[in-house]
């Protein structure tokens, strides 16, 4: 057996390049110069930090998807005891506001002029049909225009009348108990506060927004300058290129997290009942993978508009519609709940919402984080494959 | 094989193909080029010639489809990361951050070129000594005029000294001052440092300050060697022919047509004359019925030669794109009254924010006049030129344009004048055909009168071989006289030329300049700017312009009066333009 030797000009591509300089000197340089030119830059920090606040602001304050304070039209047919005592418990509810109109006309032009949501009419025999068995004798009329406010109005209604019954039985020394006792106890989010589920979920649009848009629009500017032509001519390697994109907005990613945190437990008061530091490694996942998919979409368009109006296309508007932020994903069509399996944000709201309103349930956050991590390397590797230092 | 010791860049049989779409666009075919050590070569030709091309390949950012590039004696494509370690490479377009200062421009530079922290203050302080931009360290690279940024450019690329240096057209467009700067910063590299520079240019007075010269067109090779190589061989054909009694314009349109005459072009108050070698006519004989008048035999310079050598290659076979074309008449009606001014501007400037783009401008164009501004890139030139065509609204003065005040109704002005902007605004995906079309009926013609116009403009300009063709693909020549014609659809009295010549061969120039002045023979009103110096020769009055004020106003002659002086009895337009630029600078500090 002849002995092997290593030849001596193995091929030049694998020998180190005789550089000058460290690698963490063109590191610095890089990283240093994407934190000035986004400093300088009004609508990358609008980016970065205000469309963050703003869209905070909004979700917690401004979008509500409670119903409190429905205006309602009343129409008793004729008052008695009964009925007086049935309005005052739905005007003591804060989720009615109630309307005393004359007669059912009334109240129907109420509902079609939209100025209130629902009718709810008590009629002539309320009092006698109310003591016999099997009678129903309340007529709600709702507007289902907007189906998800009619359902919660309609609940509403349901749950006041039965409180109600329940009340006036005590009352009167009846026991109107049926038998079999449903007990309902809401977990998690046990106010059912809308802004509790929201609020983690616009951390989701927030990281997609820097890690994914912003870093595309920047990376497509340095092409659309030529500022990446004189970059590639230096000894720099197209590794340490992608690593000065994604550290900076790594950093920015992550000072975008914590203020969205912070807002989100001090302002909005939403519970972070699951570890911080939990929360920071999905973040991190998540950040890894809106930076890869915003690098791989500026190499392959380098034009900053397309490059915009592919990342809010493929990354911003399905973090906001198929992630579960707002709607949720178990009650889509079955073929549209496949598609979000490919979107990165559905796995962080799911991290997102457990972290913050769960705990740290890992049978959940394990495999939404397997999710991400692969997710992330699958862009991070294509973009580093597509990004040769060579312009054709 | 040409020891690589000898040669910093060595190109063998290089071909290199673009596709875009269906369509393949051959840049560089089968290249051989050899760029010596230690010296400054110049590469030279029109857009399209292949010289970027060349530069992106040298500098490791391109692979080539065939043949071989070896920089320093490495592979260029194979090893890029050494090749760039050791190339300076300067694009068109330097990639200056321009929300970073100039400092910070530096430091980048250095951090990437892995300059060593303890020389680079020394290193910094000799780079802004030398390009003058020491006051201006903390300024942001996008609010230095263009000059500056060429300069800071440069520095960039010098924060590490280079052993080859790649500059893309590292003058074009700039002033001619810090024209000269770059020049002399550039010798002193080579002088002190034995750095060899290739450096691409559009100015062919460029090629004669470098020691070799490539010229290649339309991604083919077409000479190398020192430029005297190019200019030596026709000595005894140049003359300067002056008749005192006749503008030089005609003289040149008259010699031009003379037989044996390769090449008519007015330089100074004289006309040069390059005569054919075969039967070249006495050259007592081109001055047949003008008594008055001399001609005097001059040195051949660079110019003559790439001209010969263009002419060789269309008289071989190649396109008819040089061919000298017949008089463009226009069939405008006739002038009226010479005497009335197409065009009066009075204490015009135009502001954005606090920069004035436009300040203080006055001056006022005859009717059938050629107007020049001259000027370098961000003078003002384009933003006085849209405020005149009335497409941006002027902060403040008078703007009279045919009569017509275009600060009050401006469409009233735009149906007596045309419009040329940069880079012809055609839509490169219709055809030549449709694009006539449409730019008939933009203006407003129907019937058989567009069908008139559009026989016209495709018969005048020679376009009827290409009428199906997209106007995209066209040579920058064809486009050229295709963006002409659509601005001359409509007959217009004045004729708005924003840098027609940019970018294009000499020959292709010299038949623009040729269509140009039969216009105005014929009457119409013609402004033109340009950042070519000798073509402001052709022009009866000119001004020079630099940061939105205008430095200078007057004839050609006028103009370089003011530049006279003992040690220069005979000034050039540059020399001029230098002086201007000098003597103002001097007025600010």
């Amino acid at each position: 057996m002849t002995p092997t030797v290593q030849p001596q000009d193995s091929p030049l591509r694998d020998a180190p390049p005789p550089r000058r300089g460290g690698s963490l000197m063109r590191l610095r340089g890089l990283v240093r110069k994407e934190f000035l030119q986004v400093v300088r830059d009004p609508s990358s920090l609008a980016i970065a930090f205000v469309l963050p606040v703003v869209l905070l602001l909004m979700f917690g304050y401004g979008v509500s998807l409670d119903a409190e304070h429905v205006p309602i039209a009343m129409v008793v047919d004729k008052p008695t005891p009964d009925t007086n005592s049935f309005c005052a418990e739905l005007e003591k509810s804060i989720y009615f506001s109630p309307d005393y109109v004359n007669g059912m006309r009334e109240a129907e032009r109420a509902l079609l002029e939209g100025r209130v949501d629902a009718i709810v009419h008590l009629r002539e025999d309320f009092s006698e049909k109310l003591r016999r068995p099997g009678g129903a004798p309340v007529q709600v009329v709702i507007n289902g225009v907007d189906a998800n406010n009619a359902r919660i109005v309609n609940g509403y209604v349901d749950g006041a009348f039965g409180k109600w019954l329940e009340h006036s039985a005590t009352e009167r020394g009846v026991s109107a108990v049926p038998p079999v006792g449903l007990e309902q106890r809401i977990w998690f989010n046990a106010n059912v506060r809308s802004r509790n589920y929201l609020v983690p979920g616009v951390v989701a649009v927030v990281m997609t927004l820097i890690g994914a848009l912003l870093t595309a629009l920047l990376m497509a500017r340095e092409w659309e300058r030529g500022t990446m032509e004189a970059l590639l001519v230096t000894p720099v390697s197209m590794r340490e290129v992608l690593a000065g994109k994604i550290i900076p907005y790594f950093i920015l990613g992550m000072g975008g997290l914590a203020l969205s945190v912070a807002m989100s437990v001090w302002l909005f008061e939403v519970p972070l009942r699951g570890s911080f530091w939990v929360l920071l490694l999905g973040s991190s996942l998540f950040l890894l993978t809106a930076l890869g998919m915003g690098l791989f979409i500026s190499t392959v368009t380098r034009v900053q508009f397309v490059a915009a109006q592919v990342a809010i296309i493929t990354t911003f508007l399905p973090a906001f519609m198929l992630s579960g932020f707002i709607f949720d994903i178990g009650s889509m069509p079955r073929p549209v709940q496949w598609i979000t399996h490919v979107i990165p944000a559905r796995y962080y709201v799911t991290i997102l919402k457990t972290n913050f309103l769960a705990g740290d349930v890992w049978s959940v956050l394990v495999p939404n984080m397997a999710a991400l991590a692969v997710m992330a390397s699958i862009f991070l590797g294509l973009t580093r494959r597509l990004s040769q230092k060579r312009l054709d | 094989m040409t020891s690589s010791d000898e040669q910093a860049l060595i190109c063998q049989s290089v071909t290199k193909t673009f596709r875009a779409g269906d369509r393949s666009v051959e840049a560089l075919r089968s290249l051989d080029v050899a760029i010596r050590r230690g010296k400054i070569t110049g590469l030279i030709g029109p857009d399209g010639a292949g010289k970027t091309t060349l530069m992106r390949l040298a500098a490791g950012l391109l692979r080539a489809d065939a043949g071989s590039v070896t920089v320093l004696g490495l592979d260029a494509a194979r090893q890029s990361l050494e090749v760039q370690g050791s190339v300076g490479y300067m694009p068109q377009r330097f990639g200056l951050y321009e929300d970073l200062t100039v400092q910070e421009n530096l430091d980048l530079y250095a951090d990437l070129q892995g300059v060593p922290r303890e020389s680079r203050e020394a290193r910094y302080e000799e780079l802004m000594h030398m390009t003058g931009l020491a006051p201006f360290t903390a300024r942001l690279a996008g609010k230095l005029s263009g000059g500056m940024k060429q300069k800071l450019g440069l520095a960039c690329t010098l924060v590490h000294p280079p052993r080859l240096l790649l500059l893309d057209e590292p003058t074009v467009g700039v002033d001619p001052v810090s024209r000269r700067e770059l020049w002399s910063i550039v010798n002193r590299f080579v002088q002190e440092q034995g750095t060899t520079v290739l450096l691409s240019t559009a100015y062919l007075d460029e090629a004669e300050r470098c020691s070799q010269v490539v010229i290649l067109h339309e991604g083919k090779l077409m000479g190398q060697g020192p430029p005297s190589q190019f200019s030596d061989p026709l000595a005894g054909r140049t003359f300067q022919v002056r008749i005192p009694s006749r503008k030089n314009r005609d003289v040149q349109e008259l010699l031009s047509r003379r037989a044996g005459v390769m090449d008519a072009v007015i330089q100074g108050d004289a006309v040069r004359v390059l005569l054919a070698p075969d039967a070249p006519p006495a050259a007592e004989n081109l001055l047949p019925d003008q008594k008055v008048g001399s001609v005097v035999p001059v040195p051949p310079r660079f110019e003559d030669g790439f001209i010969s050598l263009l002419k060789k290659r269309y008289a071989d076979g190649a396109q008819p794109q040089g061919a000298p074309p017949a008089d463009v008449s226009n069939g405008t009606g006739e002038p009226d009254d010479s005497d009335s001014r197409a065009i009066d501007v009075h204490n015009v400037e135009r502001r954005f924010g606090d920069f004035y783009a436009v300040k203080n401008v006055s001056f006022d164009v005859r009717r059938g006049e050629i107007f020049g501004l001259l000027g370098a890139n961000g003078a003002g030139k384009t933003t006085l030129f849209r405020m005149l065509c009335g497409l941006l609204p002027a902060s403040g003065g008078t703007l009279q344009v045919a009569g017509v005040d275009v600060r009050k109704t401006a469409a009233a002005a735009r149906a007596r004048i045309g419009y040329m902007s940069q880079k012809f605004s055609l839509y490169g995906t219709l055809s030549v055909m449709d694009n006539l079309r449409f730019f008939s009926s933009a203006y407003g013609l129907t019937g058989p009168l567009r069908r008139e116009r559009i026989g016209w403009a495709t018969g005048e300009f020679e376009l009827a071989g290409v009428v199906d063709d997209n106007s995209g693909v066209l040579p920058l020549g064809f486009k050229q006289r295709l963006a002409l014609a659509c601005a001359l659809m409509h007959r217009p009295q004045i004729i708005f030329l924003d840098e027609p010549t940019s970018g294009v061969d000499p020959l292709a120039r010299r038949e623009f300049w040729h269509r140009i002045n039969a216009l105005a023979a014929q009457g119409v009103t013609v402004l033109v700017t340009t950042h070519f110096m000798e073509e402001a020769e052709y022009c009866d009055h000119m001004a020079i312009m630099m940061a939105g004020e205008i430095l200078a106003l007057g004839t050609p002659a006028e103009i370089k009066q003011r530049a006279r002086s003992k040690e220069n009895p005979d000034p050039t337009m540059e020399d001029a333009f230098i002086r201007l630029i000098d003597t103002r600078s001097a007025e600010v500090s």
